[in-house]
Order: C-alpha cells, then sequence, then structure tokens
C-alpha cells in the first residue's frame, strides 16, 4: 500500500449533446456486457432459459398432442404448437428481468450506478438489450428444438424471420412490464413468489397451446380479447400461412403499443423513484 | 484545482429531509476541509445514510443546501457524480463477475476507453492486493476483499471527494484493521472524505474531525479529544461479578461521580465520571466500595471512550437500535448483517 492514490483530478467541463447520447449509447452496452456475462455464469440461469422451453415443447408435442385436434392447421398440432409456445417462452423469459431488477436494487447496486457518472438511463437499456438478446436466443432455441419433432414453417423464410420478430417485440413489451414489477415490487422474494404468476392465466388463456372453441364460454370471452391470442395468432398465420395475416397483425401491433406506452413510463418512474 | 479551491470540500447547511411521518435528517450542517476525515458517527437511523444518499445525489432534501467541491448536489448533480466516489458494503460488487472484470466495467461506466479501464483495473488490483485473486469470481472472495474490491471500484473514477457508508460493518476485526490502513492511506494522497460508522472506535481512529448525528440532528462536532473532554475528564470502571450487587456498588460510588454512575445489568459494568479528581476519586470510590462490601473486578480510571461520550450526549448507548426511515433495500441488507453477525 505504498504510493497509492494519484492526486485528485479535476473536474471535466459539461459535455455536449452529443457526447453524453454516446455515452448513453456506450453505458448501455457495457452495462449489456455485464448482464450477459453474469447470465452465461449462473447455471440456474442458463438452465431456466434453455432447458425449460426444451422440456415445455417436448410435453406439449407428445403428452397433449394426441388428444388436442386443430382442425385446419396443416401438419397438425405441433405447427400449431411451436408459435404459441415461443410466444409463451418470450413471455416467461421477462420472468429473469424482473428477478434481476428487483435483485440490484435490493442489494443497492442500482444505487451505486446512480452515483457514478454514468447515463442514469443505461441501467433500463442495458437489462433490456440483454434479455433481448437472451430472449431471441431461447426462441431460436425452441424453434430449432420444434425442427427435431416435425415442426416446419409452411409459408416461406421471409414470413418465418417476421414471425421471430414479432415474438421478440412481443417479449420485449412483456419486458417492460417485467421491469416495472420487479422495480416496484423492489424485493427478491416476492418477484419471486409474483413476478410469474400473472403470466399462466395470460399465456395460458390464449390460443397458444389449445384452439380457443374448446374453452367454457368465459373464459373464451377473455381469450378471444387480449394480446397473447392476437399475436399468437398472426405468428401463426406467419407460420403456416392457412389464414390472412393482417387483421390479426394490426390487433398485436395495436396491443403491443399499448403496452409500452404504458409500462414504459411506469416503469421508468419506478426506476427514478426506487432506491 | 477549480475555482472553488478556496472552499470547504463538503458544505452542508440546514439539511431537511423527511420520509412520511419520519424525519431523517431535521437540519443538519457540516462543513469538512479538504484533505481531511470526517467521521458522521450515530445509531442505526440516526439519518447518516440519508446525509451521504443526499450528498452522493441519490435524494433530494427537503429543503437545506448541500454543496460538494462547490457543486450543487440539486442543481449541478452531474458535476457532483464526475467529483465524487461512494463505497459502503459492497454494493458495486457483481459477485459472478471476476475482480478486474468488475473494475473494468466500471471503468467503462466511467468513461475511460477499454485499455485505460484495463490499466487502471491492474492498477488498483495492485494497490489493494488484490492482484492474485483478480481473475477469480468476487463470490469466492472473502469479506475483507470484498470490501477492498469496492472500495477500489469507487477509487476508478479518481474521486476528489469520497464517501464511505459504514465500510467496516460485518467485518472481522483483522479485516476491519486492513481497511483502516486502506482508508488512512487514502487521504495521504489528497482525498477528502466522509465516513459514516457506527463504531465508535473507528471515529476515534481514523477521523480528524467527527460530528455525533441522533435522530437527525447534530448534537456534538469537534475531534476526537474535544468530544471526550466533554464528558467531563476520567472515568472510574469496574465490573460487578455478582449482578445482584450492581444496585448497592452503583450506591456506594454515587458519591464520588459528577454524574450519575452508569450500570449495565447484563455485564455488570458499572462507570462513573469523575472529573477532574482522578486518582482521589479513585481512593474514595475503592473505599465506598469496600464499605459496602461489593466485590469488583477490573477496577480502573480512564480516559473517556467515545461510548462515554455518546452516553453523555445522548442519554443512550451508540449501539441500541431504533427505527431507520424506509430505506428498502439498505435495510435489508443490514438487517442481513447484523443476522449475520449475531448466529
Amino acid at each position: 500500500m505504498t504510493a497509492v492514490i494519484a492526486p485528485p483530478a479535476p473536474p471535466l467541463p459539461d459535455p455536449s449533446l452529443l457526447t453524453q447520447f454516446r455515452w448513453a449509447v456506450s453505458d448501455t452496452l457495457t452495462i449489456t456486457r455485464r448482464n450477459l456475462l453474469v447470465w452465461i455464469r449462473v447455471p440456474a440461469y442458463l438452465v431456466f432459459t434453455v432447458i425449460q422451453p426444451v422440456i415445455f415443447v417436448v410435453l406439449f408435442r407428445y403428452v397433449f398432442g394426441g388428444a388436442i385436434p386443430v382442425p385446419g392447421i396443416p401438419g397438425g398440432y405441433v405447427n400449431f404448437l411451436l408459435p404459441g409456445i415461443i410466444a409463451q417462452t418470450a413471455a416467461f423469459a421477462t420472468f429473469g428481468t424482473a428477478i434481476s431488477l428487483a435483485q440490484e436494487l435490493q442489494k443497492g447496486v442500482i444505487d451505486r450506478l446512480k452515483s457514478m457518472p454514468m447515463a442514469r438511463s443505461a441501467v433500463l437499456t442495458g437489462r433490456l438489450t440483454a434479455d433481448t438478446a437472451r430472449m431471441l436466443l431461447t426462441i431460436l432455441i425452441v424453434v430449432g428444438v420444434g425442427y427435431a419433432v416435425g415442426f416446419r414453417f409452411e409459408n416461406g423464410f421471409g414470413p418465418a424471420v417476421a414471425m421471430i420478430a414479432l415474438a421478440t417485440l412481443f417479449g420485449v413489451a412483456i419486458c417492460c412490464i417485467s421491469a416495472f414489477t420487479g422495480l416496484a415490487i423492489g424485493d427478491e422474494e416476492s418477484v419471486q413468489a409474483f413476478g410469474l404468476i400473472w403470466l399462466f392465466p395470460l399465456t395460458f388463456l390464449s390460443s397458444a397451446f389449445v384452439p380457443i372453441t374448446t374453452m367454457p364460454g368465459v373464459l373464451q370471452g377473455f381469450a378471444n380479447n387480449q394480446p397473447v391470442t392476437y399475436v399468437v395468432n398472426t405468428m401463426r398465420a406467419l407460420a403456416l400461412g392457412h389464414l390472412p395475416v393482417a387483421p390479426e397483425l394490426w390487433k398485436s401491433l395495436v396491443w403491443i403499443a399499448g403496452i409500452f406506452i404504458v409500462f414504459v413510463p411506469l416503469a421508468v418512474r419506478a426506476y427514478k423513484r426506487a432506491s | 484545482m477549480t475555482q472553488n479551491s478556496s472552499g470547504p470540500a463538503i458544505l452542508v447547511e440546514d439539511l431537511v429531509k423527511s420520509f412520511g411521518e419520519v424525519r431523517a435528517l431535521r437540519g443538519i450542517d457540516l462543513s469538512v476541509p479538504r484533505g481531511t476525515i470526517l467521521g458522521v458517527l450515530g445509531p442505526n437511523g440516526a439519518g447518516k445514510t440519508t446525509a451521504v444518499r443526499i450528498l452522493t445525489t441519490l435524494l433530494q432534501p427537503d429543503s437545506g443546501r448541500a454543496l460538494v467541491e462547490g457543486h450543487d448536489v440539486v442543481r449541478e448533480a452531474a458535476a457532483v457524480r464526475r467529483t465524487i466516489g461512494l463505497s459502503g458494503q459492497s454494493a458495486a460488487i457483481q459477485e459472478e463477475l471476476t475482480g478486474r472484470e468488475n473494475l473494468e466495467i466500471v471503468g467503462r461506466l466511467y468513461h475511460l476507453s477499454w485499455p485505460d479501464a484495463r490499466r487502471r483495473a491492474t492498477e488498483l488490483l495492485e494497490q489493494f492486493g488484490l492482484t492474485d485473486a483478480a481473475d477469480r469470481s468476487a463470490k469466492n472472495f472473502s469479506g475483507g476483499m470484498q470490501r477492498r474490491l469496492d472500495l477500489a471500484a469507487s477509487l476508478v473514477g479518481r474521486p476528489q471527494v469520497l464517501f464511505l457508508d459504514e465500510p467496516t460493518t460485518g467485518l472481522d476485526p483483522r479485516s476491519r484493521l486492513g481497511m483502516w490502513d486502506v482508508i488512512r492511506t487514502l487521504v495521504a494522497g489528497g482525498t477528502t472524505l466522509l465516513l459514516t460508522t457506527q463504531y465508535l472506535d473507528e471515529a476515534d481512529e481514523l477521523a480528524d474531525e467527527i460530528v455525533v448525528i441522533d435522530r437527525g440532528l447534530v448534537i456534538a462536532a469537534g475531534t476526537a479529544e474535544e468530544l471526550k473532554s466533554r464528558v467531563g475528564g476520567d472515568v472510574l470502571e469496574f465490573t460487578v461479578p455478582d449482578r445482584s450487587a450492581v444496585a448497592a456498588a452503583v450506591a456506594a460510588v454515587a458519591a464520588v461521580g459528577e454524574a450519575e454512575p452508569q450500570a449495565d445489568r447484563e455485564t455488570g459494568v458499572v462507570s462513573v465520571g469523575v472529573g477532574g479528581r482522578g486518582s482521589e476519586a479513585l481512593i474514595d470510590g475503592v473505599r465506598g466500595l469496600d464499605a459496602a462490601g461489593v466485590e469488583t473486578r477490573g477496577l480502573t480510571l480512564r480516559r473517556p471512550s467515545l461510548d462515554d461520550v455518546f452516553l453523555a450526549l445522548t442519554g443512550h448507548a451508540a449501539e441500541e437500535e431504533e427505527d431507520g426511515p424506509p430505506a428498502r433495500g439498505r435495510h435489508g441488507r443490514k438487517a442481513a448483517d447484523s443476522a449475520r453477525s449475531a448466529s
């Protein structure tokens, strides 16, 4: 411990707007990198991201698949199932967003980052970027496993890419809801308990796994008018080409835009208040 | 250095902050000259952490003013953040990352280039004796190493003013001494330091000036020696092994003291301030105890400790737990710390 600390540096002048923007981008990338490094080093996160979706695909394909008739779907239940399971996987992946933010809040990481001269927004944008990358990887794994168990894109390459893009966009929207819940609850254990629970009815009371016509009347009313159904129907139309895409795509995009409009400001407000 | 180089490094005037009903700060004033250590001493919930959070731009005060290196913490928050470092309970450390990665990432967030961030990380790891552990995941660091890494992280940006929020809470005695050495060398390099602590010996050991905060108010300020002299001279202290005799012992020495004797019925420790009467009070005390037939151990006449100061100033001991402001997270952390040290 000799000659330890250099003399204090004089403060820098206030940076220009352009510099501030460049810093916001570079800080976002730094936080993204940090989050992805953490993610690849925690086996539990990898299991959650990779193994669980694979189990879902295999279970639904072979356990329930034979019992669920899906008239009008080219290729049968496996082709019906895959877009649904991709949407569900994307939504469930955001559980990690809520957990991580609550953890960082609880441990004081967010406080510490806020005391640094970095762009404060980067904590959120970096989290969102890393989690989107993670989500995209999960989606690609599910598509791969889907191909192994008989799923096929029936509508060509372009629509297949569009389907993955829509699933990701939907996932990012759900990510904003999860970011808000994680920051607003702010305590890891509560998020463990409540962070996933609202996603079960949202994803299962939809057209993701079974045709809605098989549900009781009351549930049909909900299932027919909620965003997961619109998004899954659009994805199915894109993947299989059995129905026109436009009407369902419209409703999906309106829902996704609505989620962004409501939950981005809520998440930002929760982040600003959080300490 | 800057146009503000004549003023104090930290200036706080009539700072007030409430959380709902809880008045965390009720108007505190502080002034810290450059290159000195201010020890902010107080029990849990006294308002220490709230003050640090305002000075590090994490909270906005309800009223009053705080300047760090001449920059207002509310209006010039960005300038303040470029000037300061904050360290405390290892919060900046991402345990899954290595020590080196942690410091490099902080360097990038201070907008150093990659090569500069790498160089600075290597430099700090070396200075804090962490080179050998640099590429291990921080999870496997000891508590003391994690604190050192956390402190290193707060120095990446070469701060002029450093805030250390309870830097040794939860550390074992040996790691505490290690941290003290590290902290002393910081100030030798010209950094101004504000240190909060619940440990009286820590403030005594490190700080040039001490302010004592209790229930959101500064109740005393000065050097450790000045504060000790406020207790009024020496302290006669002894232990009564037979706890049922504590009351008799208190009665026996009441006459020699300048203040009421303080007795801890659990440990049997009795202390009484005897002013400047020194050895005369010692003899009178021994006679009184002998006459009352009280057996004692470890009877001494000593200089007052900051514990005595705190007791004299507040009427309660420094380590007494109190309800703090509802600062989520921090308190969860502290509760976890005390649970760990209790077990």
